[in-house]
């Protein structure tokens, strides 16, 4: 067995070499700074963040459209805990991420020594594990450990927090002995893989009887690689599919069995098909309150088939009356193996496809026509960002009322192109995300949709997206407003507005942009949209931003007011006295 | 089984966690941040020293158990859960306790101490320290005795628990 004699930090950098990490997002500080030294004779690619908030969104962005698992380096205190809104948004949507912390040296945890935190006690509930890892000699089994746990079974994020003594080479507690065969030391992680022949035949059959049916498809199939299956699942059965918020792409938007996305802003057709339904096939999803509504009158007539690799998903919030317990892709596979020896059954579904048809003829999406004055219309530059852009392009996207509007206008054609913040709900999520997309997919276009509130939040990661070379296009819906909290006190609260309204003039967004070394423009004429989106795709040499000014007043339909049934959406004005 | 049968609902959960630092928190993080609640907990080392054992009882009015047992289970550190039935375990729990004990009442402490099957620890002037181990009912039944002589301070260590035995391997 080959060994060699190294300090703990060049053993850290060559653990992540071993896990074939090309890409890492961080920022050095006085903990991490032996780690950073060896960094310059890597072959791993360091991108130099603004925030350490930017380097953990950009290692999900990255995860998110490349499958693989992202990695963030940052130091201790302040910069372990401006990281832990990205560790709890991965943990939410169960993205596969790598984090490394500095730590005050080891014998100084616990002093209150400068830039100390309790990181893994802060972090234990926002991460899937974590480790802090006390001898140099651990450093190359931790990391192993850290990236078998962060991709296998459910997703996430681990925190690997390394203390400087045992990473700093003037330290003798720094020296350890690499050897080429680490084994992993998890007596307790055994994450389900293999599903149960007797539950996929169980399953079979309550859809071979189902009348009603829908594939209800959450984020799971992305994360298990299970959009082909599933296609020819639906294909074969000719079971409509509703894709979640986490799950756009996953089948794609313009086939005819796709019935688009549920829940809160869902279409009227996908909200309405799983609350008709006499059987959903739940594919990894979790039931969240965002698609369910009042969970008491959700679905009442169904029947639920719940696949998920987290047994824990399984009776959580809705009691299956099948589960299957492993791997969405091994279950989706096997269900396609069951229905092409066995057959589809003979249910009638007849009527119901002839009642999905109807309401997808008089409930389609919809918005009042733009009139002469008024700002743009913010569905309409979606339409228009769509229509002007390969059906590659990934979509990364903030949180709020662009949100809704991105996942609802864009047609999503292709798995992992859309990223977005969907369990924690993470405003300033798009630009880091974007930039981490693009370094995993340089040769695609990405576009990131932002609101003005979001964008304030985290726009300054433009700077390392120029500084870095990562030409993003940033579509900035500007309404002034935080509009989807603008929304909510306009329809629940009077009208009355309280710390909403952000300003019109300040800042300016063009100048801004320019300053970060962007291309910037700012549209206020629908004339002018597509000109600028041409102009936007020709420039390939560094970031470009438009500000496009739209309309405050336009709000997100339909809508499942917070409490209610998904059986009383409010849909646009316009589809208000159609029959349901 | 009806949970809100007081006999049901707490139910002994007996779980294999590694024996590395912060395991503890995390599972008492855990069932504070999922609102599990907590009856009583002891935690003691194994006979291999890579492992300790937790023995939890759960208040199942919070949350089904289930839940709490999947939500455990995803803990990397936890290694192993049984879940002992009410009635198929054998629990047991030790109590310290000292009680006021003027001298003319001593012979009547000491019966009530003998018939459960105590133990007299230290004698002062006008106090008694005495131990119980018992099934928890029992270390109950014996507290409520001691009550009218006066507790001056108590301590119970929360119970441990293995399985019946099964008599037919």
């Amino acid at each position: 067995m080959a060994t060699e004699q190294m300090d703990g930090g060049r053993a850290l950098i060559r653990a992540l070499e071993e896990e074939g990490v090309e890409v890492m997002f961080g920022l050095p500080g006085g903990a991490i700074l032996p780690v950073y030294d060896p960094i310059i004779d890597s072959s791993i690619r360091h991108i130099l963040v603004r925030h350490e908030q930017g380097a953990g969104h950009m290692a999900e962005g990255y995860a998110q459209a490349t499958g693989r698992p992202g990695v963030a380096m940052v130091t201790s205190g302040p910069a372990a805990t401006n990281i832990v809104t990205p560790l709890c948004d991965a943990h939410l949507d169960s993205v596969p991420m790598v984090v490394i912390t500095g730590q005050v040296p080891y014998a100084a945890i616990g002093t209150d020594a400068f830039q100390e935190c309790d990181t893994t006690g802060i972090t234990m509930s926002v991460t899937k594990h974590n480790f802090l890892v006390a001898e140099a000699q651990d450093i190359p089994r931790a990391i192993k450990e850290a990236f078998h746990i962060a991709t296998t079974g459910r997703p996430g994020p681990v925190l690997v927090d390394i203390p400087k003594d045992i990473v700093d080479p003037a330290n003798p507690r720094s020296a350890m002995e690499w050897t080429d065969d680490v084994e992993m030391d998890l007596p307790g992680y055994r994450p389900a893989t293999d599903v149960d022949a007797a539950a996929v035949a169980a399953a079979a059959e309550l859809i071979r009887a189902a009348e009603r049916p829908i594939l209800y498809v959450g984020g799971g199939i992305l994360k298990a690689r299970a959009a082909e299956a599933l296609r020819q699942l639906a294909e074969l059965t000719g079971i409509h599919v509703v894709t979640t918020l986490m799950a756009r792409g996953a089948f794609p938007d313009s086939h005819e069995l796709c019935l688009g996305m549920p829940g809160m802003h869902g279409n009227f057709t996908a909200v309405t098909a799983m609350q008709e339904s006499d059987l959903l096939i739940t594919l990894g999803a979790r039931f969240d309150d965002r698609v369910t509504g009042r969970l008491d009158g959700f679905a009442p007539d169904a029947k639920i088939v719940h696949v998920d690799i987290d047994g824990a998903e399984l009776g959580k919030v809705r009691r299956p009356d099948v589960a299957i317990h492993g791997d969405c892709r091994l279950a989706v596979e096997a269900l396609v193996a069951e229905f092409t020896a066995n057959g589809t059954g003979d249910a009638d579904r007849g009527a119901w496809r002839s009642r999905i048809s109807g309401w997808q003829e008089r409930f389609p999406l919809a918005y009042e026509a733009w009139q002469p004055g008024q700002a743009l219309k913010p569905q309409y530059v979606i339409e228009r960002l769509r229509d002007l852009n390969p059906d590659d392009t990934i979509v990364a996207s903030g949180v709020g009322q662009h949100q809704m509007w991105a996942s609802q206008y864009w047609t999503f054609d292709h798995p992992y192109t859309w990223i977005n913040s969907g369990g924690l709900g993470t405003m300033g999520y798009a630009i880091p995300a974007a930039i981490g997309a693009k370094a995993g997919m340089p040769d695609r276009t990405v576009w990131a949709v932002d609101g003005d509130g979001c964008f304030q939040m985290t726009a300054q990661e433009l700077v390392t997206a120029t500084v870095e070379g990562f030409p993003i296009k940033v579509a900035l819906l500007n309404n002034s407003y935080l509009g989807m909290v603008r929304q909510w006190q306009e329809m629940f609260y009077e009208e009355r507005y309280s710390e909403v309204f952000l300003s019109k003039d300040v800042p300016d967004y063009k100048l801004w942009a320019q300053s970060m070394g962007c291309e910037a423009m700012r549209v206020d004429d629908p004339d002018e949209i597509d000109a600028a989106i041409t102009k936007a795709n020709e420039i390939d040499d560094r970031p470009v931003v438009i500000d496009f000014r739209v309309m405050a007043e336009e709000k997100v339909f339909p809508m499942v007011p917070s409490g209610a049934t998904n059986s009383d959406l409010v849909v646009p004005p316009s589809q208000a006295d159609l029959p349901r | 089984m009806n949970i809100n049968d007081p006999e049901y609902r707490y139910h002994t959960l007996v779980v294999t966690v590694e024996n590395k630092s912060g395991v503890l928190a995390r599972v008492a993080g855990l069932f504070a941040r999922r609102g599990f609640n907590i009856e009583s907990l002891a935690v003691a080392p194994t006979d291999d020293e890579r492992f300790s054992r937790l023995t939890i009882v759960v208040d199942l009015e919070s949350s089904p158990l289930e839940q709490v047992i999947k939500q455990l289970d995803k803990l990397v550190n936890v290694v192993e859960i049984r879940e002992l039935h009410p009635g198929y375990a054998v629990e047991r729990e030790l109590m310290i306790v000292t009680v006021g004990a003027e001298p003319d009442r001593r012979d009547e402490l000491v019966e009530h101490l003998d018939r459960a099957g105590g133990k007299v620890l230290s004698v002062g002037a006008d106090r008694m320290m005495l131990s119980l181990v018992g099934p928890p009912d029992r270390v109950d039944d014996f507290e409520d005795l001691l009550r009218p002589f006066g507790i001056v301070e108590l301590q119970r260590t929360g119970r441990v628990a293995l399985a019946v035995l099964d008599e037919d391997a």
